[in-house]
């Protein structure tokens, strides 16, 4: 069923009895071409264009819990192509190009709001930085503006321009950044590999894989044995529990994240800011109430939960960059479980088990890269190729010192 | 908040301390020449869901290094020790 204005006002006018569930409640066939497992953002999204733009059929994704009931329900919902490096820019102003045209592929509101990015900064170096950073995005194809103080000032007058500590010296800006409507990205990938023949199955744990003579024949569930010609992993936060059980250790530790959300107040944002100088970043969502996060607490963690530093240091970046918050009362909080990488980027690559591919490490940028992470997956599992915008993304670029490291910090992956 | 058990201050919050990641890798010998050793020292970890060894460096306090049992799962922390006592 395709959803538009006209069906709306059918459905208005019939005491909306037409509407169906938005994808079926799939149970396992024995033997699939392709199971994805993980049913969040990339794992739909992955199952989706290998459907739509590569053409395959009998695919299933499997999922233990709900699908977007793990990070791509968990995340700030921020999208962004400003990034530095040759490796990373090129994927995601590719992401941000599907994130432009998602709700027509899709046929589903996910509510992209193109509101704008600015990155403050704070000091000259943090200025030339910038500026470096912007250029690259503007040689990948990406948007990028430097502001003044001034400018700044102009656009969100609310900021603390008295901070003798950390001055606002102007931003970089990427006005077509902007947030999504995350758990919709998740349901509207779900629907729309649906309607192309791909079962998802829910509450179907991957306890095992069935792996002889270096090939991966399929995988033991909870819900039985499902065979599978290929098989793609994209389960980030969990990745090293699952790639264990196919015998393999990764570049990648799991840490938490938090995030939090404000009681819903009037318009007072205009777009997406990020203070410079602490770790704060902090957007409206349409509901009205302030989503905002910061550094991770920063070490191992499974616990989707987090502590109270962090939670006082989040605050206080807020504090110091927009002191009309602090009368405003914390709605809720919550934690999310990273793949927290060795570079800081991410890994899309085959494994060392044939049919067996490996998505994840995305530390804590994997909502924003959703639609090129899927895009790039269902590349490889069809072609057995890297997508041109992924190539970079190898899991041996540890070995071959290809690492994408954007923040510089070297195999310490609390501080990616 | 955690409360790590500092062998020579006693518990201690978190904040005074920061984290040194797995305490189970163990540095190959500087002669060594196969690169997936050092491979499996510098980047790769078993990443645990349950208890997990690690190293915390206390550097607000005594700035020793410890060696701590932590659940991963449920931030239940467990004994802790000097490292240069741990090898």
């Amino acid at each position: 069923m395709r959803y538009s204005g006209f069906r709306v006002i059918k459905e208005a006018l019939t005491g909306h009895k037409g509407w169906g569930p938005a994808w079926r409640d799939a149970a396992p066939k024995p033997h699939y071409d392709f199971v994805i497992i993980g049913g969040g953002g990339h794992g739909l999204a992955t199952a989706h264009y290998l459907a739509k733009v590569y053409g395959k059929a009998n695919i299933a994704v499997v999922e233990k819990g709900w699908i977007g009931g793990g990070n791509v329900g968990r995340n700030t919902t921020i999208i962004r192509s400003n990034y530095l490096l040759d490796g990373n820019e090129p994927f995601y102003e590719h992401s941000m190009k599907l994130w432009e045209g998602l709700e027509q592929d899709l046929n589903y509101n996910a509510m992209v709001s193109q509101r704008g990015i600015m990155n403050l900064i704070h000091t000259d170096a943090q200025r030339d930085a910038f500026r470096r950073r912007g250029n690259a995005m503007i040689l990948n194809g990406a948007d990028a503006e430097l502001l003044s103080a001034a400018d700044v000032k102009r656009e969100a007058p609310f900021l603390n321009f008295d901070n003798a500590r950390f001055p606002i010296k102007g931003a970089l800006v990427q006005r077509r950044g902007g947030s999504v409507r995350h758990d919709a990205v998740a349901w509207g990938y779900a629907r729309a590999a649906d309607s192309r023949g791909v079962d998802i199955i829910q509450n179907c744990e991957v306890t095992g894989f069935r792996i002889e003579q270096g090939k991966v024949l399929g995988v033991e569930t909870s819900r039985g044995y499902i065979g599978a010609g290929k098989i793609g992993c994209a389960v980030a936060g969990s990745s090293g529990r699952v790639m264990a059980m196919a015998g393999m250790r990764l570049p990648i530790e799991s840490h938490v994240l938090q995030a939090f959300v404000s009681e819903g107040l009037k318009p007072v944002l205009p777009g997406v800011i990020t203070f410079g100088a602490g770790h704060f970043y902090v957007s409206q969502s349409d509901k009205g109430g302030l989503v905002f996060g910061g550094d991770l607490d920063g070490y191992n963690s499974y616990a989707q939960r987090g502590n109270l530093p962090v939670v006082e240091d989040v605050c206080e970046g807020g504090m110091a960059l927009m002191p009309m918050i602090g009368r405003v009362r914390l709605l809720r909080m919550w934690g999310g479980v990273m793949d927290m990488s060795m570079d800081g980027s991410p890994i899309i690559d085959q494994t060392p088990v044939d049919g067996l591919y490996f998505n994840g490490g995305w530390c804590y940028g994997g909502f924003k890269a959703t639609p090129a992470s899927g895009y790039a997956f269902a590349h490889l599992l069809a072609t057995d190729k890297p997508h041109d915008t992924a190539k970079a993304y190898r899991l041996d670029r540890f070995r071959t010192g290809r690492m994408i490291d954007e923040r510089g910090a070297g195999p310490q992956p609390n501080l990616h | 908040m955690l409360r790590i058990n500092c062998p020579v201050c006693g518990t201690r919050d978190e904040t005074e301390f920061t984290y040194g990641g797995d305490a189970t890798v163990v540095r190959p010998a500087m002669d060594e020449t196969r690169a997936q050793l050092w491979l499996d020292y510098v980047f790769n970890r078993d990443n645990p869901r349950g208890p997990h060894t690690e190293y915390w460096h206390h550097v607000q306090g005594c700035r020793q290094w410890l060696v701590m049992e932590r659940n991963t799962l449920t931030h239940e922390v467990g004994e802790c020790h000097l490292a240069k006592e741990a090898c």
